[in-house]
């Protein structure tokens, strides 16, 4: 299924997106008090693509295009703390692969996630670098798609909770979704 | 941001908790032109949050009470009754008070709730009756804005329409509705302060389905909106302002001033003409129990001893069951249909039920791809060995979960008020303030009990006639409350036996009134906000007669 830019612009603002997202206030303090804010550049957007690549099911197409829309529609102060977990997850792949995370093979990043027991932590973003990665690379990814109408067809869902899709889909026969909630 | 968070000088009247009732008591007062302040212990959240407040609730890891800051030395409690009361879920502290995470449903109590002793010899009257609160009802459903239809052919008389259209029944509303058919079981719309459409410049419903804990389009009612309407008629609203204690004058008979602690560590002195205590059925008395004096050494409007008694709220009755078809794919977070056929009953017991056809749907795709395709914690607790899935994998796991095959019930019963069920002071905790913590004891007595049975066989007779296998069912002996804390400062006539007058007028003090549902006398099986909001109303214009 072919994610759109629609699918990346409601997702962040629902999200509490663009202007939603005025005050990001109990996180904002965090990595502002390590000094560890970081501006979202090329480099990070690109590490987030090929982390989305990673960790998206294959029958999602457009990826590049939706990761793009949908972490530059987040909050400049939401931004930046994704934006300076990457850059970690960066530097940890540097010093363990010798290479930048996007000129890894898929498998390859999948291997340094996994590695760093990513996927054996919950999500914490105060917690260690893993937990944070969680949280703010690999959880932000999935929220976005997964609460974007694209994502959740993929089960079947035309309004995903999360999504603001109307109040009619719910009305629907579960073989006949008349509704494009979209 | 708020800064100055002084006193105001001589108001006419000072309402403590921005909840409904304190929202509509200052709103009411302030545009008829009487000088409003209001004390809200929590502080104030913008709309703009509220994205990410969703995002928040979604993520795995939050905690329910980080969503409105609740939790912490500030909101510490003890439970101390057969059934654990997790207080602090069933609750908020901020401008706008538990209607910023409430479910939205809005049913008038029913004639009989007011005449429970006249008609079944159990309990209480209330001192008022249907018919006393039928004007401000209406007046209520138009300030909170209510979604419904005049299909029920139980609910109580009333005047007028309802202000918007009921929300339409969802597709397992319709699997339902042939089995309830065959049992002679009427199911009709649901009254809910959620905008159908838009209404009061607020935008119709749009979907996101999560109303609790947050709404992020400002569809669902919460009384926020009548805070801002409030100080837009000139109400000044001090958050963070956790009220400690109320002093009255030499002779006992007047509140003098409500002491408040601010973020700074300052203690202010608010007077005031009046005073209304709008801070629910867990505060309410919790601050009347600690403002003790040489006059009143067992605490303020307490002369009768029962602040703090006949504390109530609805256990929750609930079957999950599964069909051999898909039932509900989409999502909306609110409930569509219910039967209030079980409601007027001819014997005193079983009581009265308010019977719920749920709009269920486990599956949430966002939740579920975060937590790597677990269902829920426990297949958390396995990851740190396993470690979780992504990608294709996870979306696998997720599409054995769907299409979704289950449908559930759930019911309130009716609970009679029973002294032992307190709100008490625990003097071995206190809060950030050094003030003790509140100390819940709650159980279900046996008119509840038998209610609650009734509810377990209404159910499971519709789910075998519906021809679903039943898969869970909530315990009947430690049941999860639908959060409607309700008694503890009951009103009444006689001032031995209840804490407010019929008009809210404390017994004790003459300038003391209460607008919260720590007034009622018994609790029906409805929810009960818009009971809270009539009486609120009532009192504001009683008040406003008495200037």
């Amino acid at each position: 299924m072919e994610l759109t830019r629609r699918d990346a612009i409601i997702a962040a603002f629902a999200g509490g997106g663009v202007t939603a997202f005025a005050t990001f206030g109990q996180t904002e303090g965090l990595l502002q008090s390590r000094n560890e804010t970081t501006e979202l550049g090329d480099a990070e957007m690109r590490t987030l693509v090929a982390t989305a690549e990673v960790i998206y099911p294959s029958a999602i197409s457009g990826i590049e295009t939706f990761v793009e829309n949908y972490i530059s529609a987040l909050p400049p102060s939401q931004q930046g703390l994704v934006a300076s977990v990457t850059d970690e997850l960066r530097s940890h792949t540097r010093n363990v692969r010798g290479r930048d995370f996007p000129n890894l093979s898929i498998g390859e990043r999948n291997s340094v996630l996994r590695t760093m027991g990513v996927d054996r932590v919950g999500s914490d973003a105060y917690g260690t670098l893993p937990e944070r990665v969680r949280y703010y690379v690999v959880n932000q990814l999935l929220y976005g798609v997964y609460t974007s109408p694209t994502g959740s067809r993929l089960v079947g869902i035309q309004n995903p909770v999360g999504h603001p899709g109307g109040y009619e889909s719910y009305q629907n026969h579960p073989e006949n979704p008349q509704s494009d909630a979209d | 941001m708020q800064t100055d968070r002084t006193p105001s000088e001589n108001p006419d009247v000072c309402v403590v908790g921005s909840g409904v009732a304190g929202a509509l008591v200052a709103y009411s007062l302030a545009r008829r032109n009487h000088d409003v302040v209001l004390l809200e212990a929590g502080r104030r959240f913008d709309l703009a949050e509220r994205g990410r407040q969703l995002e928040e609730a979604l993520r795995p890891s939050r905690d329910i009470n980080d969503i409105w800051d609740m939790g912490g030395e500030r909101d510490q409690f003890t439970s101390s009754g057969d059934i654990y009361y997790g207080l602090n879920n069933t609750r908020v502290k901020a401008v706008g008070g538990t209607t910023l995470h409430w479910l939205g449903i809005t049913p008038r109590f029913h004639e009989k709730d007011f005449e429970m002793n006249t008609r079944y010899g159990l309990a209480s009257d209330w001192p008022i009756s249907y018919e006393d609160l039928r004007p401000y009802y209406a007046e209520a459903e138009e300030e909170l804005g209510v979604a419904g239809s005049s299909d029920n052919p139980f609910a109580p008389p009333r005047e007028t329409g309802f202000p918007m259209p009921a929300f339409p029944p969802s597709y397992s509303d319709s699997l339902f509705a042939d089995a309830c058919d065959d049992l002679g079981i009427t199911m009709h719309s649901v009254p809910q302060a959620r905008n159908s459409e838009t209404y009061d410049d607020r935008s119709q419903c749009v979907g996101f389905s999560i109303c609790i804990p947050v709404c992020p389009s400002g569809a669902k009612y919460s009384a926020d909106v009548h805070i801002r309407k409030a100080e837009e008629h000139g109400a000044r609203v001090i958050d963070r302002a956790p009220v400690q204690r109320l002093d009255h004058d030499s002779r006992g008979e007047r509140v003098e001033a409500a002491m408040y602690a601010t973020p700074d560590g300052a203690r202010h002195r608010q007077t005031a003409d009046r005073f209304v205590l709008a801070c629910g059925a867990v505060e309410t008395p919790r601050l009347l129990l600690l403002s003790t004096s040489d006059t009143y050494p067992d605490g303020l409007a307490n002369s009768s001893g029962v602040v703090g008694n006949y504390f109530m709220d609805h256990p929750i009755v609930s079957v999950t069951a599964e069909l051999d078809q898909p039932t509900n794919q989409e999502p909306i977070g609110f409930h569509t249909r219910e039967s209030h056929q079980f409601y007027d009953h001819d014997d005193p017991t079983p009581g009265s039920i308010k019977l719920v056809f749920d709009n269920h749907n486990p599956a949430n795709p966002a939740e579920m791809a975060m937590r790597g395709g677990d269902s829920g914690v426990r297949g958390d607790l396995t990851d740190v060995l396993t470690g979780d899935s992504w990608g294709d994998a996870v979306l696998e796991k997720m599409r054995g979960a769907t299409p979704n095959r289950t449908v559930r019930l759930f019911a309130s019963p009716e609970v009679l008020p029973r002294q032992g069920n307190t709100v008490e002071l625990d003097r071995s905790k206190t809060d950030n303030h050094g003030n003790p913590v509140p100390d819940i004891t709650f159980s279900v007595g046996s008119h509840g009990r038998e209610t609650m049975a009734h509810c377990r066989e209404i159910q499971r007779d519709i789910l075998d006639e519906l021809g679903a296998t039943v898969v869970s069912e909530s315990s009947l002996e430690n049941p999860r409350v639908a959060s409607h804390k309700m008694g503890t400062t009951r009103m009444g006539v006689d001032p031995d036996t209840s804490v407010v007058t019929p008009e809210l007028r404390s017994h004790d003090l003459e300038n003391l009134f209460i607008a919260s549902s720590s007034v009622f006398v018994t609790g029906g099986a409805m929810n009960p906000t818009l009971t809270i909001a009539a009486l609120a109303l009532k009192l504001a214009d009683y008040i406003h007669s008495d200037t």
